[in-house]
């Protein structure tokens, strides 16, 4: 098994996939392999098992009492449910933005420094570093960088998401995972998500589920459309908007159903 | 707004525009042959009519394209509808030409000369073309729309005689050099006009299909 890991050119990759909540299932079968620095788009309608699939990534099911799976998740090669996976490692390298900003009650500095100081980094010179870093790549710095002592809380909504991006970032992930990030904000705030997206793809590989179809469309390389457990259909997003091969995924992407 | 219903009245306009074309090219024909210059001047009066249904559409269009962001079937649909909306304009534009020379023309047509040249045959042959690609339009028929590819392969032979045989009857009756000529522009007219429903038909197959034809060499 493990040379044939080795030799998957896939950075995540999951393999048939069920999810059962109970006696409910709410995946089927699903197989999903994705390259590094790619960003991939989940739709489909509420209650098709998307963010079900997603958070399958940095294990937040885990926390259903009644939640229990068969099947592999592959991230680098390794199953990151197999008994010896660290799970706050590994929600480390695999980093979460929710709907809503939820930045925590305290500077814009402290967000960022509260999981490396955590991790035991303590240095002041380190941590400003990491900090502005951080600040930066997620096209936040110029606003902020003149007073990075105000309370999270004090910013808009679209800077208080961008600041959650980059409190994910400071750890270093390797994956982002984002559950959308963007459904909250403003137009002008949504594209500036965006835009950072697309930055942020240069380093790091993002899955993120959305119900904004113009959004999949502009920021995806991929996009998956589920539907009541199944995942219908993975391609190309060009492919997917343009002349998708399933007639349930055409249905729903043109607002025929939903 | 709903993009079913908006898309179902587009192609009904569509429908409505193919329908006026044909007709309109009917008209030129019997006016034409006819040397019916009262028939000629309803022809003129109703391209109006042509030019403000393309417009309409070309709106309907630009707010589809804008307020539903059309995707898939839907999007490939719209941006037939656009070419195929210019195609039919430019087959009443030729229509409308060929009404303006019956107009200017005063003398009848020689007989001996209509038999040679084919031209009524030509007409025929783009009118029943028009007929065919109306009703794939209607039905999403590729089948159908595929079948005016051998016709226009048809009008295009007869368009090559006929330069021949004008120019042997310019030769021959050097009186007639207007009307002869004016018959070598409206041939070519109902050449081109086979050329626009070929692309009508390369773009319901596009819509249907996914696939682009055009720029593509047809097997034979």
């Amino acid at each position: 098994m493990s040379e044939s890991q080795s030799e998957s050119s896939f950075k995540i990759e999951a393999k048939n996939i069920d999810v059962f909540y109970g006696e409910k299932q709410v995946l089927k079968d699903v197989n999903m392999p994705i390259e590094g620095n790619t960003v991939t788009a989940l739709i489909g309608p509420s209650g098709c098992g998307k963010s079900t699939f997603l958070r399958l990534f940095n294990r937040m099911n885990d926390y259903i009492d009644v939640f229990h799976k068969k099947g592999e998740i592959l991230i680098d090669g390794k199953d990151i449910y197999r008994k010896k996976t660290n799970v706050e490692e590994l929600r480390k390298s695999v980093g979460m933005v929710f709907q809503k900003p939820n930045p925590f009650p305290k500077s814009i500095y402290d967000n960022i420094a509260y999981g490396l100081r955590i991790q035991g980094i303590n240095k002041k010179s380190l941590l400003d570093e990491i900090v502005e870093k951080s600040i930066r790549q997620a096209a936040l710095w110029d606003e902020v960088k003149d007073n990075l002592k105000k309370s999270a809380l004090a910013l808009s909504g679209g800077q208080q998401q961008r600041l959650c991006i980059a409190r994910t970032l400071a750890v270093e992930p390797s994956v982002i995972l984002m559950d959308e990030p963007a459904s909250a904000l403003d137009p002008i705030s949504t594209a500036k998500i965006e835009e950072l997206i697309q930055e942020l793809k240069e380093q790091y590989t993002i899955l993120i589920v959305t119900h904004n179809m113009q959004q999949a469309g502009r920021i995806s390389d991929k996009t998956g459309f589920f539907y009541m457990g199944d995942l219908v259909e993975f391609d190309e997003t060009q492919q997917i908007f343009t002349n998708p091969k399933n007639e349930r995924t055409e249905n729903y992407i043109s607002g025929r159903f939903g | 707004m709903n993009i079913e219903e908006e898309v179902q009245q587009l192609k009904e306009a569509i429908m409505d525009m193919a329908e006026l074309t044909i007709s309109q090219m009917k008209k030129a024909k019997d006016a034409y042959l006819a040397n019916d210059s009262e028939l000629a001047q309803e022809i003129i009066h109703n391209e109006k009519r042509v030019n403000a249904i393309e417009l309409s559409i070309d709106r309907d269009c630009e707010n589809i394209f804008a307020l539903l962001n059309p995707v898939a079937s839907d999007l490939r649909f719209v941006i037939s509808a656009l070419k195929i909306n210019s195609d039919l304009e430019r087959i009443g534009d030729y229509a409308d030409g060929i009404a303006d020379y019956v107009v200017d023309l005063t003398e009848k047509l020689d007989p001996s000369l209509v038999k040679e040249t084919k031209i009524e045959e030509m007409f025929n042959i783009a009118i029943s073309m028009l007929g065919d690609i109306a009703i794939a339009l209607k039905e999403d028929n590729v089948k159908l729309a595929r079948k005016v590819y051998q016709k226009d392969s048809e009008l295009n032979k007869i368009n090559i005689n006929a330069s021949k045989i004008i120019t042997e009857y310019i030769n021959n009756n050097p009186k007639t050099v207007r009307q002869s000529l004016f018959m070598f522009s409206v041939i070519r007219k109902i050449e081109r006009t086979g050329d626009h429903i070929k692309n009508i038909a390369e773009d319901l197959i596009f819509y249907v299909e996914a696939k682009v034809l055009r720029h593509k060499k047809m097997k034979k």
